[in-house]
């Protein structure tokens, strides 16, 4: 047996004072702190035991506890306690206290640091009528806890003096003559100085390491409510603007746009939709209308800007889809595209192109790009085990094959997932696994593929992300997800597939395989702007000129911050990487999920035939973009804010700022005679248009859209208050004030279309076209910090001015919402909803969810039959109390026990619920 | 976490009765009320006490230099594998990794409460690794694939495959 120490380290204390309260003979020798004398450990650990049968011990409380037993002293329960304790509470505590005091001379503020575990000790102590921690003689609990207090205790400003029964203890122990030979073998007496050279060696503690700080998530929107107080340099300046004239009008968009000299360059992607499915209502907020938003913003600014966007069409579910339809992929493909096409120009989304990915560019590009990769030397190659059917002669890819759930044993679990119990599977793990074509049984083969190899890219992309992450407005869900992902670490990824469907592997020992879609897809806005300009290049390879803003939905933000910006890396040719990731949280249906499977929700291209205008639709999705967290369509909600906002709001304000002049000025803008209240009305318009500029130019486009609703609310009260169609009853003065406010009015109504463009493009030019409003106006009203101008002077002459939006009505409503809420499923499957109905305990996950007032008739509710159960119930559960407090025997009791939970079952049907017992909530880890 | 594994290991060690556990502090460390006693706090100290009332002696080791290295282990779990940063993770698994490849359990020869303890705890780390990292770590996934398969063990924790077939880690789909 041969113990090996080192000087001035305070873990040795501890093993040399118990070979001496132990008299264990064991041979002590003295290394360096670097010496490694535990074979297996990489850094190297002392003070360690190497024990006779050739084992190594590295903890010194183990080597302690053994010195103890073969002394003849076994730990008890008790020491065992003390033991665990000090290795998990007490000890990084003190490895800081130890950190401040050697290292950084800190000591006045360890009590700090150790005061909560020494509180701990000294009111167990107080508790205890012993000497010693577990009893009348010194154990091993009390020579660890010595040793681990003396180094940071010696000459420390720890008061001991008020805690009495602590002091008493240490003394005690400390008085051994023991302890102090081993004192004095470890620090030498040199006290704090002697333990520098071991702490230098170690690495810092990392006790107060924060958390992720959540930001917060107040907005300047929201934090400002009340009634602003302008100031009269802002009433003089907002005064000046009214009176400066209209930019010249801007050229039209000449296509191929591209990257100019000079301008702000801006790449604008959204994230491609998969084309198998009809997008949703929260696939469109999440990218393609909140990018068409910012990207019509973007130019009313005047930037130079280019939004792509396509469809993703490679891939195992167009596979499916296409067997399932009878179809070729390419027929899917085409068919879906054009729906995609259509629901995306019924919402008025204005592409300047709306490619698709199964294109020659596509597999041009990803080719290159894979080959750049190769020779970079940034892939690996690997065998993987996959499920084969030997029957179709093809490997099967995840979603391909069914089977019993490993988990929860769910019938018809899929390849990737389990739809009951939601866990991930493995395809292999799989109980009796089926090939979903043919229904045979498919067997494990092996099949080599390439990984990127991102482990070795990772610290080239960490200083990408910080640069770009700093520099570029990344919303806080993109940033916190990316930070996730490098927490974790990244693993290389398999970019390769067995299947048909995709952009092929030019690699000759890869033939038959294809790149899976995460590393095929992205490349698609590659190779969709390719598609658009030859001169494709221009955008996708100039860092220097472009900025690339790509727009999603959450769960994308891995694929375009971490996966996709390696591939381009690696790929080392100059490419354009994201500077502004824009990721939306989800939007919720009536609080609850889309789902296209249950029918709920309203899909694309259904909205349409709603009868609701898509400019409306489009308004209320961007009132409840899901920005900073995730919000909820609602009916009843839709109805209320195109109601009280977009009906009582901003269409009455502009409708009736119109009307007075057709009404009374003969449809011509009456002479404007500012007085200090329109000037200051002028510079409350100035500071919302300010806000909203501000707000957009972040892509915070929810936060934007109230400062619109704010300057139709300042410009309602202004008529409200002036009452213009009393005045233009009264003398001269008074028709001249009737003038100017319908005059400053008109031109607030001009300045709302221009704001409104981006989120309602039809309302906004039809605002413009009744007031025969310059086109001018819109790419002036938004220059710089916004600049509000008079665009319609005295004696312009307006067209026809009517209404612009229609009220919803509350019946309308109801019915829409009975038709979306779930039920569609029911009409068109009336089958299949019989099925589901029977299966309802068993699997409710996958059940229509019913409006709560037809709950009742659905489940079938028998309310007679539930009232006797009752009281059956009630007086089984009489009985069952009487024998146990009989002390009946207990089969007896058993017996009556099962009667009693089977009426227990049999009310729960009658009252509908589910027979089984409510599911016990996991207990908090 | 703590209790769920306390749990499993009594049903490992066939305790008819469950005790009852509550949790002290941030870290949730679990406590057991005790009637012939003061409660017992920290994970090693009730599982060891379990071994006993369970009189299996045999888990904590059947000799001093392997009830010393049982206890090294458990003090190891409860230090190392409970809070631990990225670039633990990678020393973890290869200090691991290197004294596993002589031997078939953690304290030599023999099962004990040590493999169980580390197993429940290594869980997290060995779900989150790659197949290139587990052909790696090739001692330990190989101890790991044997312990989790080890009769009784597993209950609480989904089986990880140990097969060459992983392109994915669990957690990032």
């Amino acid at each position: 047996m041969k113990l090996f120490v080192s000087e001035g380290n305070p873990h040795c204390l501890k093993v040399l004072a118990a070979v001496e309260v132990t008299g264990v003979h064991c041979e002590a020798q003295y290394v360096s702190h670097e010496e490694k004398v535990v074979p297996f450990l990489s850094r190297p650990a002392l003070p360690a035991l190497l024990l006779p049968n050739g084992q190594h011990l590295f903890s010194s409380n183990a080597i302690c506890r053994y010195m103890f037993e073969v002394s003849g002293v076994e730990s008890t329960e008790l020491c065992n306690q003390w033991l665990e304790w000090e290795a998990t509470d007490l000890q990084p505590a003190l490895l800081q206290a130890l950190h401040m005091t050697v290292l950084q001379g800190k000591g006045s503020e360890v009590s700090k640091v150790i005061q909560g575990p020494l509180n701990y000790l000294v009111q167990s102590l107080s508790k205890i009528n012993t000497p010693y921690l577990t009893g009348e003689a010194v154990s091993v609990a009390d020579v660890v806890l010595w040793a681990a207090l003396y180094p940071i205790l010696l000459d420390s400003g720890v008061a001991l003096g008020e805690h009495k029964s602590f002091k008493l203890w240490f003394d005690r122990v400390n008085g051994m003559h023991a302890c102090q030979t081993a004192a004095q073998k470890v620090l030498q007496g040199k006290g704090h100085e002697c333990m520098k050279s071991y702490m230098q060696r170690q690495p810092a503690p990392q006790i107060s390491q924060c958390r992720d700080m959540q930001p917060s998530n107040s907005t300047p929107a929201e934090a400002d409510e009340g009634e602003r107080l302008v100031s009269e340099e802002e009433i003089e300046a907002a005064a000046l603007t009214w009176n400066k004239g209209l930019s010249p009008q801007a050229t039209e968009r000449k296509h191929p746009i591209l990257p100019q000299e000079g301008k702000r360059n801006i790449l604008l992607t959204s994230a491609l939709p998969y084309v198998n499915n009809v997008p949703h209502l929260g696939n469109i907020i999440g990218c393609v209308l909140s990018a068409d938003v910012f990207s019509r913003y973007g130019r009313l600014r005047g930037w130079n800007l280019l939004f792509v966007c396509g469809t993703d069409e490679y891939g195992t579910a167009t596979e499916n889809k296409a067997r399932e339809e009878g179809l070729t992929p390419q027929q899917i493909c085409d068919k879906y595209h054009a729906v995609h096409s259509s629901i995306y120009k019924w919402f008025q989304i204005d592409f300047d192109f709306f490619g698709r990915t199964t294109t020659e560019k596509q597999t041009e590009i990803a080719q290159d790009i894979f080959w750049r990769l190769h020779k970079n030397d940034f892939l690996v190659e690997d065998t993987v085990e996959q499920l084969c059917c030997e029957n179709c002669k093809r490997f099967l890819a995840d979603r391909f094959v069914e089977g019993i759930c490993p988990h929860c044993s769910y019938p018809e679990a899929r390849g990737d997932q389990c739809d009951k119990c939601g866990r991930l599977i493995n395809a292999v793990e799989l109980k009796e696994p089926q090939c979903k074509v043919c229904r045979q049984t498919p067997v494990i083969r092996t099949s080599k593929h390439l990984f990127l190899d991102l482990p070795k890219l990772e610290s080239q992309l960490e200083q990408w992300l910080d640069k770009s992450t700093s520099g570029g407005d990344w919303t806080p869900n993109a940033k916190q997800i990316t930070r996730s992902w490098l927490r974790d670490g990244l693993k290389p990824r398999c970019i390769t597939r067995d299947l048909h469907w995709g952009t092929p592997v030019p690699h000759p020992d890869f033939k038959e395989k294809v790149f899976y879609v995460w590393f095929d897809a992205p490349i698609g806005y590659l190779s969709i702007t390719a598609n658009y300009t030859d001169k494709w290049e221009k955008w996708w390879k100039n860092p220097q000129q472009v900025e690339l803003y790509n727009f999603m939905a959450k769960d994308n933000v891995p694929f375009h911050s971490v996966v996709f910006p390696c591939s381009l890396l690696g790929a080392q040719d100059n490419y354009t990487l994201v500077n502004h990731l824009v990721a939306t949280e989800y939007l919720n249906y009536e609080d609850t999920k889309f789902s296209k499977s249950r029918g709920v929700g309203v899909f694309g291209d259904m909205a349409k035939d709603t009868g609701i205008p898509s400019d409306v639709w489009r308004f209320y999705l961007l009132y409840v973009r899901p920005e900073g967290q995730d919000s909820a369509f609602s009916w009843a909600d839709m109805a209320m804010k195109n109601n009280s906002e977009l009906l009582n709001n901003l269409g009455n304000f502009i409708n009736r700022a119109g009307m007075f002049v057709m009404k009374f000025f003969e449809g011509c803008v009456p002479v404007m005679d500012l007085q200090h209240e329109d000037k200051r009305l002028l510079a409350l318009v100035g500071w919302e248009l300010q806000q909203y500029i501000q707000l957009m130019d972040k892509v915070k486009i929810r936060d934007a859209l109230k400062h619109i609703l704010n300057i139709s609310r300042h410009g309602n009260q202004y008529i409200q208050v002036n009452e213009p169609w009393k005045k233009i009853k009264g003398g001269d003065t008074e028709r001249q004030r009737a003038g100017t406010v319908t005059g400053v009015s008109v031109n607030i109504a001009c300045l709302l279309s221009v704001m409104l463009l981006p989120y309602m493009p039809t309302v906004s030019q039809t605002i413009r076209d009744q007031l025969n409003a310059p086109q001018s106006c819109i790419n002036t009203m938004l220059q710089g910090t916004g600049t509000f101008v008079c665009a319609l002077s005295a004696g312009h002459r307006v067209g026809t001015v009517s209404p612009l939006f229609q009220k919803l009505e509350a019946d309308q409503i109801e019915a829409l919402k009975k038709k979306f809420g779930g039920q569609q499923l029911e009409d068109e499957l009336p089958q299949k909803k019989k099925t589901a109905q029977n299966a309802a305990s068993a699997q409710p996950v996958t059940v229509p969810v019913p409006a709560a007032a037809e709950v009742t008739t659905v489940n079938g509710v028998d309310s007679e039959k539930a009232k006797q159960l009752t009281q059956a119930v009630a007086e089984q559960g009489d009985k069952v109390r009487a024998l146990k407090a009989q002390k009946a025997e207990k089969a007896v009791i058993t017996a009556e026990v099962a009667k009693l939970l089977d009426l227990k079952k049999q009310l729960a049907v009658a009252e509908g619920k589910s027979p089984e017992p409510a599911p016990q909530k996991s207990k908090k880890k | 976490m703590a209790l769920r594994e306390l749990s499993s290991l009594e049903k490992y060690l066939g305790l008819k009765k469950p005790n009852k556990y509550s949790t002290q502090g941030d870290k949730k460390i679990p406590v057991l009320q005790n009637n012939n006693g003061p409660p017992l706090v920290g994970l090693v100290t009730i599982a060891c006490h379990l071994v006993k009332e369970a009189k299996r002696p045999e888990l904590l080791g059947d000799s001093a230099e392997s009830r010393a290295v049982v206890q090294q282990w458990l003090e190891f779990r409860v230090t190392r594998l409970d809070s631990y940063s990225k670039e633990d993770i990678k020393t973890i698994l290869k200090d691991l990794n290197a004294y596993l490849q002589d031997k078939v359990y953690m304290a030599g020869n023999q099962f004990t409460l040590a493999d169980t303890l580390i197993y429940y705890g290594i869980h997290p780390l060995i779900v989150d690794l790659a197949i290139q990292e587990k052909e790696q770590y090739v001692n330990v996934t190989r101890w790991f694939n044997h312990i989790q398969h080890y009769p009784g063990i597993r209950h609480h924790l989904p089986p990880v495959v140990v097969l060459r077939n992983r392109i994915y880690t669990s957690r990032h789909h």
